[in-house]
């Protein structure tokens, strides 16, 4: 059983929670691999992905596994709005609860989301991702893939390289990582550090060059920027050059290095597609881990534990 | 008619007074303080244990009339100010329409008139619309009322236009008042930027984007002569550069909030927008600055920076959900609460705070607790209770982060040219 009753940030998951979600993908991991890839554990639940925000890729993820497990999977989408012309997210949050959802998926432009339809609701609630706070699967699939791909988790050096400041999924994996005993270290130029990456207990530096051969991990972060008057980097070009991952980077690197990826890449900047296609690219796994890994989160939150999870 | 406050701690530092003493009205008017008096008809009020002071007055407040009668209106916003201890409001033009011409401000001060619990006097708009484009009708707002001009919502973002504001405004001797804040540096920040914003997940605000304007218009009100007074300071650096103008002899005042005096952002716990305003509440080192500010005299008032929000707009997600809190009726017994009775202020220091600095800054008709000035009366129980409870308020809106404290210090009279507008604690209806 897990400690907790949503997953809204990884401050709800203590390190034996983690290590239990990561234990039981383990063992749904393997039902992903049989030809019938289903389990009748969640039949008659209902899971609804409850998304204010396009994802294809996340929402994809959360239904395979909602479907894998047996439960009953809804998509909502809706639209975040400052104004009284939609629907306020509490009063969606009271809709769903007097349809009787078991589980609730949100996906919310702003930070804080999750922890309003918790305030609100009678469902667990798991955050697919709020703002540029937290996305606390993510990291837990992260996880996973760095168990997996280097056998251990303790005393990794995960090197997390780009927009740290606006990224939820660094959110969650800077204290995923400290959770478990690794070691993480911001990497990127000032602009797109957080004011206060110490609170957040990570190590920083500017230069990729200078921390690569240190690094077990190199998780590239995706760099995509509009057009604005203050942008923070002066091109593309320029961040390639100083903090993307390619061929001659990756010969610099600890042979056994893992490069990392949440997709969706953008091949030329933060990673080439010489490394993006290459062995030590393990960005297919995350893929493949993530649906494992909410399938555990489900199945946990909804009352099963690790023993009977693959029966 | 007649009217005897007897027995209550008299304390108005402008005559010198703090001593157990009676205070006789007659017809709108104090005509006499001092022991022992009584008066052979009218009213006695028994003010023993209760603190006698000259009227206070909150110079930044949002009435939010006219256009959004639904959060506040004229007669509530006064209503919770009489509650609030205050027999006088400064309200911001930021209404709909935007109050920045001469027939805005007649509006606001003939409702006033009509429907007021407690004085009003308008602040004008610097600039039409508050776009901080063009200016506003400055002359014309100043022959109507208006005691200040301001864009408050928002800064003046161009120099250039902040400077010819203050151009224009030192030609009358009227006051600019402040909203600093550039939007370059603060744009989308719901909260302080640093230890919360990290933890969060939110947007921040730094410091340095209120600094900058802050010390801009320092710079300003030294090339132009223009009074200038700093709106809503909240950081300990904002507060040092004010300190340092005024050491210079620079036309610049300030205030600070009650929020920002008794939160900081270590309060920011949970996304409940109760704790959203602008500017943010900062560090526990800014507040405390703040706090030595108004003992060392830099602080020239408490200003509450009322501002009212229908709820349903409040509640929106942490980013989306409009800056600001009410504050009207928590303002006086926070002071006392966490001032007076923790010994950092003494009610004289109180009464300078909150009557006879702001009244010098904005140059509202002086009150003072001795014969024959107009009977504007703030009386306070500094022992009762006030529980926070947002049903119980009069303000219209109930957006407090200080809902279900305790507290103490309640105003129980409140006297305005020597009408009842508090008694018993009560609001008395016009």
């Amino acid at each position: 059983m897990l400690s907790c009753t949503h997953i809204l940030t990884m401050d709800d998951l203590t390190p034996e929670d983690i290590a239990l979600v990561l234990d039981t993908a383990d063992s749904f991991g393997e039902v992903n691999e049989r030809r019938i890839k289903k389990l009748p554990t969640l039949r008659g639940r209902t899971v609804v992905n409850l998304f204010f925000e396009p994802s294809t890729r996340t929402r994809t993820s959360f239904e395979i596994a909602a479907k894998r497990l047996s439960a009953d999977g809804v998509n909502f989408s809706a639209s975040a709005s400052a104004t009284a012309k939609g629907e306020s997210l509490r009063d969606t949050a009271k809709t769903l609860s007097a349809m009787a959802c078991d589980l609730v998926v949100v996906r919310h432009k702003y930070a804080g989301a999750p922890q309003v339809l918790a305030e609100c609701m009678d469902a667990h609630i798991v955050n697919g991702g709020d703002g540029i706070h937290q996305h606390p699967t993510q990291a837990l699939l992260d996880l996973f893939t760095m168990r997996r791909a280097l056998g251990r988790l303790e005393g990794l050096t995960v090197g997390i390289v780009g927009d740290v400041a606006h990224s939820r999924v660094a959110g969650s994996l800077v204290p995923a990582l400290k959770k478990v005993g690794a070691r993480p270290i911001l990497i990127g130029p000032k602009t797109l550090m957080p004011p206060r990456p110490d609170v957040l207990g990570a190590e920083v530096s500017y230069s990729l060059d200078e921390v690569l051969p240190e690094l077990d991990v190199a998780y590239m972060l995706r760099v995509q920027f509009e057009r604005e008057a203050a942008m923070p980097i002066p091109s593309v070009r320029e961040y390639a050059r100083l903090y993307g991952m390619n061929g001659a980077r990756l010969e610099r690197a600890k042979p056994e290095m893992i490069v990392m990826h949440p997709g969706p890449m953008n091949r030329g900047v933060e990673i080439s597609s010489e490394v993006a296609d290459s062995p030590r690219s393990v960005v297919l796994d995350q893929v493949n881990a993530g649906v494992a890994v909410r399938m555990a989160v489900m199945y946990l939150l909804l009352g099963g534990d690790s023993s009977g999870a693959a029966a | 008619m007649a009217l005897l406050l007897k027995g209550g701690r008299v304390v108005d530092p402008a005559v010198g007074l703090d001593a157990v003493a009676d205070v006789v009205v007659r017809d709108g008017v104090i005509v006499e303080v001092g022991e022992g008096l009584s008066i052979p008809k009218g009213e006695t009020i028994d003010c023993a244990g209760k603190v006698v002071m000259p009227g206070f007055v909150d110079v930044h407040t949002h009435l939010r009339e006219p256009g959004r009668e639904d959060e506040e209106t004229i007669a509530t916003g006064t209503a919770a100010a009489a509650c609030g201890g205050f027999t006088a409001v400064c309200p911001m033009p930021n209404t709909t329409p935007v109050c920045d011409t001469g027939a805005a401000v007649r509006f606001v001060v003939e409702r006033a008139q009509e429907q007021g619990i407690v004085r009003v006097h308008p602040i004008g708009a610097l600039t039409r619309g508050q776009k901080g484009e063009q200016l506003a009708e400055i002359g014309d707002m100043l022959a109507e009322g208006a005691v200040a001009f301001s864009d408050d919502g928002r800064g003046i973002q161009s120099a250039g236009m902040a400077r010819t504001a203050m151009e224009y405004l030192a030609g009358f001797d009227a006051l600019y008042v402040g909203h600093c804040e550039d939007e370059s540096l603060s744009r989308g920040g719901a909260v302080n930027e640093g230890v919360v914003s990290t933890r969060m997940g939110l947007p921040g605000q730094p410091a340095a984007a209120e600094e900058v304007m802050v010390a801009r218009e320092v710079m300003l009100a030294e090339l132009t002569g223009c009074r200038v007074h700093i709106a809503h300071i909240s950081t300990a650096r904002s507060l040092e550069i004010v300190r340092e103008a005024k050491r210079r002899g620079v036309r610049v005042t300030c205030e600070v909030t009650p929020h920002h005096l008794f939160l900081d952002e270590d309060a920011i716990v949970s996304y409940d927008t109760s704790f959203k305003m602008n500017p943010p509440l900062r560090t526990r080192e800014d507040r405390e600055a703040l706090v030595a500010g108004l003992v060392d005299g830099t602080v020239d008032c408490i200003a509450t920076d009322h501002a009212p929000h229908a709820a349903h707009e409040k509640e929106l997600e942490f980013e989306l959900a409009p800056f600001g809190i009410i504050g009207l009726e928590t303002a006086v017994p926070l002071v006392v609460t966490h001032l007076v009775r923790e010994g950092v202020l003494g009610w004289s220091d109180v009464v300078r705070l909150l009557c006879h600095g702001p009244r010098a800054v904005f140059r509202l008709p002086e009150v003072r607790l001795e014969a024959g000035m107009p009977a504007d009366i703030t009386v306070v129980d500094p022992d009762a209770e006030v529980k926070v409870e947002p049903t119980g308020l009069k303000s219209k809106s109930k957006n407090t982060p200080f809902a279900g404290q305790t507290l103490f210090g309640r105003p129980t009279e409140v006297l305005v040219g020597g009408r009842w507008a508090l008694k018993g604690g009560e609001v008395v209806p016009l």
